[in-house]
């Protein structure tokens, strides 16, 4: 594309700083000129992005009088229920990212041969980009309905097959939290591997098979090492996904607050200890570590990915 | 590729699988239809969903969740638009740090966020009269990464470049280009950037309910402990709602990039 080469001389033509002789002062000017026009929303991503991330983690070294202290990390790193807080949002985060993947990357290629603009694949992403991005405390309704005592499975067991082996009070605690994470991740899944699947072309496929090829040995030699860093990848996306989600915890667990997220809540909402003020701040700041790592990884990974898909 | 025994047992299991996961994801969504219409005595009833224009919270909190909504989409498109083309056109350069900063809320969680925001908000509520609406300043910063690829994708598609030029020559300002050439351009990208941004705002529940805000989705979540009829009936309602907006754009704007990409790998189609 010549589009970076093209503005330029559209702005050397046009521009009516410089009249006749380009003096360098005037193109260094304009240089300048040109970069304010991001200005507006530099300053609109600080105050609104940056600044709460900095307060964050400047908060988190600071104690409740504004001086430079350890004691909040040390607090989260030794207290017993911050520490376990985060195992069980990491543990929760990738084991929901795993089975997430494998069951949204089956559906992925189940949607391979359908028509790219198809009805069908189109109904079926648009459901997907509903129930991954916007569900949160709808999602949590759901699964009540389906799984809490009075729910549909629930009842459905109890009634027609005489089984009460699900009782109704799992779905409130990390069990719960574990088969509705798991179904958000499986279309976010499908919308971030698509893509991925679109890439693997059906040369490739003859080309094997040509050569006689069965279809386990295509994806075993071809198939699979091609998409391995794009199902990495997404699944790096989908712990991340899972571990910064809040709404479907906050209107699904009753009882404690057995994940790091709820746990700020409780830092944000309830009285807070005296020197323990900014003990959330450092909870969050253990959460942008832990998605910071993750991202990096991403990030990585997703330069060996773009080797092959374009 | 096509025909051949292998093929029919793929398309077996390709239709075994989409069957299966997709009845799973359905699973929920009809227990919810079922929980919402169920009467004693097992029969039903549509009580739950009558209800929900009976409640004026909710009703309420609608109306001011769709204002939140109304103003992201201007102001995400205020702020985004005339930057994007001003770095597509006059510093190129920018480019990469934009998209680096409007991709960054993915990284940042919500509620991370929302640590941060609350003593900048409890500014901001001395000042103003604590209307809701102030949710707006951050709520453009979540909806920054769905709009920004959706805008990368309309300016990547024409040629703004030659456009701008074009119009330079004939007198126009920046300000004109940019309202009555680019934007004329990339209606389908500002289409589907509005839609995400009011699906997203719509579903915000982090930051509003830590802040103390009554948007739809923290009064449904109280309402889950007053009446669980009528939030399930809400929530399928606002999901139902959310995938025919989504849908709607998805069937007038034509992916145009994923066409050329089945061209361009020879895939049938």
């Amino acid at each position: 594309m010549t589009e970076v080469a093209v503005p330029r001389t559209a702005s050397d033509a046009t521009a009516g700083a410089g009249p006749t002789s380009e003096g360098a002062g005037s193109r260094q000017l304009r240089r300048v000129r040109d970069y304010l026009g991001v200005v507006p929303f530099l300053s609109y991503v600080t105050l609104f992005m940056l600044v709460p991330t900095a307060i964050v983690v400047i908060g988190a070294f600071q104690s409740d009088d504004g001086a430079p202290t350890l004691q909040n990390i040390v607090t989260v790193l030794s207290g017993a229920a911050f520490r376990d807080a985060f195992v069980r949002s990491i543990t929760l985060s990738a084991q929901t990212a795993i089975i997430g993947a494998t069951l949204g990357g089956l559906l992925a290629w189940a949607l391979m041969d359908s028509e790219p603009n198809g009805w069908l694949r189109r109904i079926v992403l648009s459901a997907c980009a509903v129930l991954s991005q916007f569900g949160g405390v709808m999602l949590a309704f759901a699964f009540l309905a389906t799984f809490a005592f009075n729910g549909l499975a629930t009842t459905f067991m109890r009634e027609v097959l005489g089984l009460d082996v699900l009782g109704g009070s799992w779905i409130y605690g990390m069990n719960g939290l574990m088969v509705v994470y798991t179904y958000f991740q499986i279309p976010l899944m499908v919308i971030i591997f698509l893509p991925a699947l679109g890439g693997l072309r059906s040369e490739w496929w003859e080309a094997s098979s040509s050569l006689g090829g069965s279809g386990w040995r295509f994806w075993r030699h071809v198939g699979g090492p091609i998409l391995a860093p794009s199902f990495l990848g997404a699944l790096l996306l989908l712990f991340a996904n899972a571990f910064s989600a809040y709404a479907t915890a906050a209107a699904l667990v009753s009882q404690g607050s057995p994940i790091v997220p709820l746990r700020i809540r409780g830092a944000l909402t309830s009285e807070v200890v005296l020197g323990q003020a900014n003990v959330g701040k450092a909870l969050a700041l253990g959460m942008i570590v832990v998605v910071a790592i993750v991202m990096l990884l991403y990030a990585l990974v997703q330069r060996r990915a773009s080797r092959w898909v374009k | 590729m096509r025909g051949g025994r292998r093929t029919r047992g793929r398309t077996i299991a390709r239709w075994t699988s989409f069957v299966l996961i997709g009845g799973y994801l359905l699973l929920p969504l009809i227990a919810m239809l079922d929980f919402s219409t169920r009467a004693p005595g097992g029969r039903r009833t549509l009580d739950p969903w009558l209800a929900i224009g009976q409640d004026e919270d909710l009703i309420e909190s609608i109306i001011i969740s769709l204002q939140i909504a109304a103003l992201t989409v201007v102001g995400v498109l205020l702020l985004l638009v005339p930057t994007m083309t001003w770095a597509y056109l006059r510093v190129p350069r920018m480019k990469r740090p934009i998209e680096f900063l409007c991709l960054l809320p993915l990284a940042i969680p919500a509620i991370v966020l929302v640590v941060g925001i609350a003593p900048i908000f409890a500014a901001i509520r001395r000042n103003a009269t604590g209307s809701p609406l102030a949710l707006v300043l951050i709520d453009i910063v979540l909806v920054l990464p769905f709009v920004h690829r959706a805008l990368d994708a309309g300016l990547r598609s024409i040629d703004v470049a030659t456009l701008a030029e074009a119009a330079r020559s004939l007198g126009a300002g920046w300000p004109r280009i940019i309202a009555q050439i680019i934007v004329p351009n990339i209606r389908p990208a500002l289409l589907s950037a509005a839609v995400i941004s009011v699906a997203l705002v719509l579903g915000e529940f982090t930051i509003s309910s830590l802040l103390n805000y009554n948007t739809v989705q923290v009064v449904i979540s109280l309402l889950g402990k007053r009446d669980a009829f009528v939030a399930v009936a809400v929530s399928l309602g606002a999901l139902i709602f959310a995938f025919l907006l989504i849908l709607g754009v998805a069937s007038v704007t034509p992916s145009g990039r994923r066409a050329a990409e089945e061209n361009a790998t020879g895939e049938p189609s």
